[in-house]
């Protein structure tokens, strides 16, 4: 067993000092850069938080549709299969509901700012 | 270095230029640069932009127009009267500079959260989708040639080379699967007409002033095919920068869009836009897987490159927005 402080509270300490401390002394375009670097480990720490959660509902939901089990990569692989075959489409019921489920847990991790993933939650 | 390369051969075509000063790079991987340089002159500096390969990288990749197709159709473009900088001078083997051209210099911004935010843009903001439609029938109108040898493309072979690079990453995504069906389903076959095609009209590649747009850039997507396709890109949510509600580059509405279009004499087809709207979403998309998979395998490491990688999955709530939007 791994001791603490856990993964998510050290990037966030690291990502906290980036920003706070850090982020003001720098100019130009490693400004840009580290704003990048900020915005990747507070994605990280979203994907540590959430990623269990949404990946089981995920594949709860996928095996439901397909009727077989897997890992969920080939789970994922077998859905592709039958979207691109036709064997399943919009009309299938439940499919709609698992896309835009799996898509807003996917904007959830990578970009929850994103104006249509918040105009799909209902926010301003 | 390159001030003294680019001051002799400016020499040879500017009467009465002593030099270059102020020489700096703006962007550049291994095989492009831009420079920014002012052209010294005894009647006042002279602002001006290299776009070249340096020596020893001659041939363009895989979809580029390559340098001297830009070049020449700028040049037309300036010629027709649209907003496009003059090109001063094509490289010769003699400059030592590569292949490539100079240009004009144009004063103005291409980063969209100014355009869209900034006090000094919001007189442009409302008249730019207008605007943008007369001066993309322009560039459709433009006499180029077949001796330009760029790319022919239909919808068929697009929907292909997307689903060819998408099954190259190796990686499944489901609503990039369903959107391929659907651009399949719905391939409208070749278009009547074809046209030149800017091939990347948007944000970025535009530079505005407060008066509304000054320069078209970048023709290195140009190609011939179906001119409704740099109507649908411009559409494209990833180019709104959070105004979502604002189809046209986050600033206008896609009927002021297609009003400039047809005020200069050219027809619009919605569902055809609205199509390629579709499929530019999707080739954004996987643009964005692209520069994952060069981080990870290319010579640009960098964060930016990956974090690109996660900008992916925008393009998949904007895919399900169009292709399966919920009940409001």
């Amino acid at each position: 067993m791994q001791d603490e402080p856990t993964p998510t509270e050290l990037i966030k300490a690291v990502a906290d000092f980036f920003r706070n401390e850090i982020a003001a002394e720098i100019k130009g375009h490693n400004a840009f850069k580290l704003r990048v670097g900020i915005n990747a480990l507070d994605l990280v720490t979203r994907q540590l938080a959430l990623e269990q959660g949404s990946d089981a509902a995920e594949a709860a939901r996928l095996k439901q549709l397909l009727g077989m089990d897997g890992a969920l990569i080939e789970l994922n692989r077998a859905l592709c299969e039958k979207i691109a075959r036709g064997e399943v489409d919009l009309q299938t019921p439940g499919l709609a509901e698992h896309l835009w489920q799996t898509t807003l847990d996917k904007l959830a991790v990578d970009q929850p700012n994103y104006a249509s993933y918040k105009r799909e939650l209902g926010k301003p | 270095m390159i001030e003294d390369q680019l001051g002799r051969c400016v020499a040879f075509w500017y009467p009465g230029a002593s030099g270059v000063t102020g020489a700096a790079k703006l962007s550049g991987g291994a095989s492009q640069e831009t420079w920014t340089f002012d052209i010294v002159h005894p009647g006042g500096n002279v602002g001006a932009i290299l776009r070249r390969a340096p020596p020893g990288y001659g041939a363009s990749p895989g979809r580029a127009a390559g340098l001297d197709a830009e070049a020449t159709l700028m040049q037309l473009a300036h010629d027709a009267g649209l907003p496009s900088p003059r090109v001063m001078h094509v490289l010769k083997p003699e400059d030592e500079l590569g292949a490539g051209f100079i240009m004009q210099r144009i004063e103005g911004e291409t980063i969209a959260r100014k355009i869209l935010r900034d006090e000094q843009f919001a007189k442009a903001r409302p008249i730019l989708a207008r605007q943008l439609g007369r001066v993309i029938a322009g560039i459709h109108g433009l006499p180029a040639g077949k001796s330009l040898r760029l790319r022919e493309m239909t919808a068929t072979k697009e929907i292909a080379d997307l689903e060819r690079e998408y099954r190259s990453f190796n990686w499944p995504r489901p609503v990039f699967e369903l959107a391929l069906r659907w651009l399949r389903e719905r391939d409208p076959g070749p278009s009547k007409e074809v046209t030149l095609v800017h091939g990347d009209f948007r944000h970025g590649n535009l530079i505005i002033g407060p008066d509304g747009v000054r320069a078209v850039l970048d023709w290195e997507l140009a190609h011939f095919g179906d001119p409704m396709e740099d109507l649908g890109w411009i559409c494209v949510n990833s180019w709104r920068f959070g105004e979502i509600d604002k189809p046209v580059g986050g600033f206008g509405t896609r009927e002021e869009l297609f009003a400039g279009y047809e005020e200069a004499g050219r027809k619009v087809d919605p569902t055809r836009v609205m199509f390629w709207e579709v499929m530019g979403t999707l080739r954004w998309g996987i643009m964005c897987c692209g520069m994952m998979q060069r981080f990870r395998s290319g010579p640009d490491h960098s964060m930016e490159r990956a974090m690109i990688g996660r900008r992916s999955s925008e393009t998949e709530i904007d895919l399900l927005r169009l292709l399966a939007p919920r009940g409001k």
